[in-house]
């Protein structure tokens, strides 16, 4: 069935967006829109005691002054999770759509509806708030000790969740004689997600309903969190998702779409939009959980693990958002990556006056892979063996079952992709040769794999809806509730459906904008999960549709319904393939016959009940140059199994972003903020340094091809994976050039100067 | 607070090949005069302050962010957006074709700078090394594409122009 | 929509002279990459604008009869780096703002608001200092030139009296004449960024190219304004070259600079960085004025 599949299909959006046509939520909406501003506290963690609006209401071309005192007495959630019936499971409610009790510097306090943004802007300026001020936190560990400042309340120590893993028994297999002991504490910082476009929505209400466009990577959660932050029953709701410029996980969290509808109910219904500036972006939307890991490995001599132990501090900041699952996952990921018989981990997820953290492209797991990965060089450094050979010796074996999600590694992945990124960096040469250098410029390579899954079955809701609706000429409109966010979804989509169907792949026209009130119910753009649960709900679909086909066939041409087949676009009699009719003919007959007119559609809810690992690695190859304390990276690799490539030039590209933000959190990127105040110092683009195209080298990416034995298209993750492993082969790249071991991320000339002092490279 | 007393001016400019007027609030930026009162969409707002170059508009030929650009100074001067670079009968530019064939389009928000970017870069007709061409489209950001496929298409189109035979990516699939 | 109360366009020097005497709280906008983004961000919102972006008459690079070097106020950075005469007399400087931003900043970016803003970081101002500038600033009184270390008054601040705006830099053909010199930016990213560290070097040697006639070394962000190592510069007049010099010369720079510790960089970061940059630049200036090294 397969001749659209695996082909580089160019994207069904690239002509769109190529002339700049392609609408995005901004260009939708009309010119004649309120415009909302929202007024942030100027204080990291106290109570609102007062809001002078006075002031902001004269400024000429204010509608309205809306304050945290006036917002409905309900908190909501914002994760983009599937919801859970069972009330135990269900995200934590814990902000309102102004909030009294402020929790970060940029919480929200305050609407202004102005007629036009520079009303908007002086109102903002002319509001006067009034706090009482409490004492703020800004790490993990220090919120959790006793006596920090309670961030919520009834939220002991700040402790929103604590989860362990037990195997065998630490204790007791540590005092085997002989271990080597490997500690180490790593760090990870703050980041954002950096689409390119920011986040915003507009919102009118509409026949008694409030709607919204937004953009979003989750419209139909999104319809349910502005339901529950509203008090609305779920279906006065009706969001509409056009194209959006980029999500990465920032976009899996509803964020402003309740208050700005919220804000459209206080006028009226009026056309109110919400756009957050950069500056808003970066501190007021989510950022990436920094972690601080400890990891204890207890060594034998000949490379065998005897026991481990993690600890790992997620910084939640000040809101749940999708809260313990975060630091949850690579937690989980410690004792399957590299199994060892005797295992103790534990992870907490902690409150502190940052901003909020949420989903971003990885999970958890690029944390745990800077920990994990530069841990395992640490290990093969005390040890005095390779850090191939260690991970050849110690990585999880072919046939290994993870008991909870019953994830097999079916193929042997990791020595696969290993051998192939080894062979196109000259790994083991440049390896050895660049041991013991002298001198100002050093080079070093280094290697770190990644541990990944797909989609988030057992956890949590895995279906797909698609439907699919003919027309008079046998094209078909698509439509699914899975998001269209840059990654290519509507295009892997398309090529799945036109083999499934057995139509030309011009006949597939996929409808990109997903709307709750006429999409199928999808959860969204999320855990990697878009081609492989697509996959199953297409080829479902697909086959009811093509038995209503071929039923009409049997109508149309006498010929039984079994002897039919639908081949690219054709009636086709198996027997002697002859070509019976068109598809267009034959939908045409149909919906226009004077005796039985069909409207020929199919639309049908998959079950997944699977869920499939996802792997591979990262070379990288660096220059240092010790007395400017600068890290040039020289050349990166990157190698999937992502098992069948749909699209391959897509999952390359794919890759290469993954990559690219990798760069940026292993070497730049980082939010800083200012201790005294709790204000970030950097939110902006100049200040906040996510690479440009001169900070890269050529990003090369490279696959291995095991088909995914639980996918109807042998495929499994790929959008979030390339994020994974690259900051921590950058680390070990420095170590095999230098002899540093740098404990946290990013690497800046900053922490260089730092370490290579301390080192006695650079003297003063 | 006092009512602020609008103050507008008329400006008269050359748009994609044709004369066009608007009169126009003074505090306006050429960023939103394009998107409000000529609906391009190819202009696009990721920053406002000149940092990330969504909104890059070709003035006299010269690259801009026109988020930083006030619309009055658009006054006399010949500005071309992305609107203005497709053939009349939808045709895409070789850049842009170059750009479709590559992969280098993904959520399409960086997308219309880079290509106008490219598009003055190739109109000097000279051949550029891969370091000189990551210098000259530095002042776009892009979050999607980790940069690899859009040096790959704006190369490709160089050596279209240039009468060469562009080089060949090897895919380690 | 930018939030100002009004704006007065300019037609000439004549006219923009007037608008500063008839507006003296307006501030002046000539290419907008700052002001635009300050009043964004609300620090100059509501402010009058007088804007001179279209005055042409002080847009371009030429020589003065006396041989100066004459870089127009509104010259962008991508017109002062294409242009010939900066090539031929002060390349340096054609480098050195060629790493200002990105293209499109460099396209809009002048060198007059580059250097009017007050800005230490500025990627423009170390070697305009190292290279003695002349400020020509034209004002009701007709012109008047000053020396651009006594321009920057302190940080944010320079010498711009009622009335006047800034219509040229100078080189003084004394300052340029057999000299070579070298810009290293030191920042965070390779493009779209602001100098942690900016070193400008530049030297004229004997006509053996064995000795240093003269060198000179200057800093942005070493200091609240952009300063000059008079202690390198006098350890090396007059000295053989060497590598050894390079090395004495750039420990001398630590006798003038005076970093601050900021969340941006370390102060003794920021120092490490000026020694070995001092170091760096000045062995390619030697380089490209001819000398072995």
């Amino acid at each position: 069935m397969s001749k659209q599949v695996g082909k580089n299909a160019a994207r069904v959006d690239a002509y769109d967006k190529v002339t700049g046509r392609a609408k995005y939520t901004d260009d939708l909406c009309d010119r004649g829109a309120l415009v909302v501003k929202v007024c942030r506290s100027t204080i990291a963690h106290g109570f609102v005691k007062a809001i002078d609006t006075s002031a902001a209401e004269t400024v000429p071309g204010v509608v309205k002054v809306l304050t945290c005192f006036d917002v409905p007495d309900i908190e909501f959630p914002t994760a983009g999770h599937p919801w859970s019936t069972d009330p135990a499971h269900q995200d934590v409610a814990d902000r309102k759509l102004l909030n009294r009790h402020v929790r970060y510097y940029g919480d929200d306090v305050a609407a202004v509806i102005a007629e036009d943004e520079v009303a908007a802007a002086q109102a903002l300026r002319a509001i006067r708030v009034e706090y009482e001020e409490l004492p703020f936190v800004l790490d993990a560990q220090e919120a959790m000790k006793d006596g920090a400042p309670q961030i919520h309340e009834g939220c002991k120590n700040n402790i929103l969740a604590h989860s362990d893993v037990r195997r065998g028994d630490y204790e007791t297999a540590r005092q085997e004689p002989g271990l080597i002991k490997v500690e180490g504490w790593y760090d990870t910082p703050t980041v954002q997600h950096c689409h390119i476009e920011n986040h915003g929505c507009f919102a009118y209400q509409e026949a008694g309903r409030v709607v919204v466009v937004t953009s979003t990577q989750i419209p139909h959660i999104v319809r349910r969190v502005v339901a529950q932050a509203l008090g609305l029953p779920w279906g006065k709701v009706r969001i509409i998702k056009p194209y959006i410029g980029g999500g990465f996980g920032n976009k899996q969290d509803a964020l402003y779409e309740p208050l700005c509808a919220w804000c459209s109910t206080q006028v009226g219904g009026r056309l109110v939009k919400l756009e957050c500036s950069r500056e808003e972006t970066f501190v007021s939307n989510r950022v990436r959980h920094a972690i601080r890991t400890h990891i204890i490995s207890y060594v034998r001599p000949d490379g065998t693990l005897a026991a481990r132990k993690l600890e790992a501090f997620s910084n939640q900041g000040a809101y749940a958002s999708h809260g313990h699952g975060v630091v949850a996952k690579g937690m989980n990921a410690f004792p399957q990556l590299y199994p060892c018989p005797n295992v103790e981990c534990d992870s907490w997820t902690v409150y502190t006056n940052r901003p909020a953290a949420g989903a971003m492209r990885g999970y958890g797991i690029p944390q745990a892979m800077f920990a994990g990965e530069s841990h395992i060089d640490d290990i093969c450094k005390a040890i005095g063996m390779s850090p191939l050979e260690f991970r050849r010796k110690n990585l999880m074996p072919v046939g290994y079952v993870d008991g909870f999600s019953k994830n097999e590694l079916y193929s042997d992945s990791f020595n696969q992709c290993m051998n192939k990124g080894m062979e196109l960096l000259d790994y083991q040469r440049k390896y050895q040769e660049y041991q013991n250098q002298t001198g100002p410029l050093r080079r070093g390579v280094g290697l770190a794999v990644f541990w990944y899954n797909t989609a988030v079955w057992p956890i949590s809701l895995e279906s797909s809806s698609c439907r699919m609706v003919l027309n008079q000429d046998g094209s078909l409109q698509f439509q699914t509730g899975e998001t269209e966010i840059g990654q290519g979804c509507d295009t892997v989509y398309s090529q799945m459906v036109a083999d499934a169907v057995g139509i030309p792949l011009s006949d597939v026209h996929v409808v990109s904008t997903q709307d709750t009130d006429v999409t199928p119910f999808g959860t969204g753009a999320y855990a990697s999960r878009q081609t492989y649960i697509g996959g199953f709900s297409i080829v479902q679909t697909a086959q009811a549709l093509r038995e209503r086909i071929l039923n009409i066939a049997h109508e149309q041409t006498r010929m039984p319904a079994a002897t039919l087949d639908l081949v690219d676009g054709q009636i086709v009699r198996k027997s002697d393939g002859r070509v019976l009719k068109s598809l267009g003919e034959l939908a045409t007959e149909s919906l226009y016959s004077l005796e039985d007119s069909q409207h020929i559609t199919a639309e049908t809810t998959a079950q997944i009940k699977s869920n499939a690992y996802s792997f591979g690695c990262s070379f990288a190859e660096v220059e240092v140059d010790i007395p400017m304390c600068k890290v040039k990276l020289l050349r990166l690799v990157n190698v999937h199994d992502c098992g069948r490539l749909i699209n391959p030039a897509l999952a390359e590209a794919q890759v290469h972003g993954g990559m690219s933000m990798a760069i940026g959190y292993g070497l730049s990127e980082e939010l800083k903020f200012d201790p005294k105040t709790g204000r970030v110092l950097n939110g902006n683009l100049l200040d906040y340094k996510l690479s440009t195209f001169m900070d890269h080298p050529t990003l090369e990416a490279a696959f291995v091809e095991n088909p995914e034995p639980t996918s109807p298209y042998g495929t499994k993750a790929l959008g979030e994976p390339p994020a994974c492993s690259p900051a921590p082969a950058i680390r070990n790249a420095i170590l095999n050039a230098t002899g540093v071991a740098i404990d946290s991320c990013p690497i800046t000339p900053h922490i260089l100067y730092r370490k290579f002092r301390e080192a006695g490279l650079i003297q003063e | 607070m006092e009512k602020h007393q609008i103050q507008y001016e008329t400006v008269r400019f050359h748009l994609n090949g044709r004369d066009v007027e608007r009169t126009v609030d003074v505090r306006a930026s050429l960023t939103d005069m394009l998107r409000n009162d000529f609906r391009m969409t190819s202009v696009k707002k990721g920053c406002e302050v000149g940092e990330c170059g969504a909104c890059t508009v070709l003035i006299d030929g010269e690259t801009f962010n026109s988020c930083i650009y006030l619309a009055v100074w658009a006054q006399g001067k010949h500005i071309r957006t992305l609107e203005g670079v497709l053939g009349s009968d939808g045709q895409l530019s070789d850049v842009q074709q170059a750009f479709v064939e590559e992969a280098a389009i993904q959520c399409g928000f960086c997308t219309p700078g880079f290509v106008l970017t490219a598009e003055e870069i190739l109109e000097t007709g000279r051949e550029y090394t891969d370091e000189q061409l990551r210098k000259l489209l530095s002042g776009h950001l892009c979050r999607c594409t980790g940069y690899e496929n859009i040096l790959r298409a704006v190369k490709k189109a160089m050596y279209r122009r240039l009468g060469k035979e562009p080089p060949q990516y090897s895919q380690h699939t | 929509m930018y939030d100002m109360k009004a704006l007065y366009q300019a037609k000439s020097v004549a006219d923009a002279v007037a608008l500063r005497l008839a507006h003296p709280e307006a501030q002046i906008i000539a290419g907008g990459s700052d002001v635009l983004v300050q009043m964004r961000e609300g620090k100059r919102a509501g402010a009058e604008l007088i804007s001179i972006q279209t005055l042409d008459e002080i847009r371009g690079v030429s020589l003065d009869p006396d041989g100066t070097l004459r870089i127009g106020s509104l010259t962008s950075f991508s017109h002062i780096t294409r242009d010939s005469l900066i090539q031929k007399y002060i390349n340096v400087l054609g480098q050195a703002v060629d790493q200002v931003g990105g293209p499109q900043i460099r396209n809009i970016g002048t060198i007059g608001g580059n250097t009017c803003n007050g800005v230490t970081s500025a990627d423009s101002a170390s070697t305009l200092h190292a290279w003695d500038a002349v400020v020509e600033l034209t004002g009701p009184h007709g012109v008047r030139r000053q020396p651009i270390q006594e321009f920057y008054i302190r940080a944010g601040v320079v010498d711009i009296r009622a009335g006047e705006i800034q219509t040229a830099i100078l080189i003084p053909k004394e300052s340029y004449e057999n000299c070579f010199g070298y810009y290293i930016k030191y920042a965070m990213r390779s493009a779209m960024d602001i100098a942690t560290l900016g070193t400008s070097v530049n030297v004229r040697l004997s006509a053996d190219k064995k000795t240093v006639e003269r060198a000179r070394v200057a800093f942005g962000v070493a200091g609240p304004v952009p300063l000059r190592a008079v202690h390198a510069e006098e350890l090396a007049a007059g000295q053989p070259v060497s590598l050894e010099l390079a090395e004495r010369f750039a420990q001398a720079v630590k006798e003038d600079i005076n970093p601050r510790d900021s969340w941006r960089a370390a102060k003794d970061f920021r120092i490490h960085i000026a020694v070995e940059s001092a170091k760096r630049a000045f062995i390619e200036s030697v380089k490209l004025a001819g000398g072995d090294l």
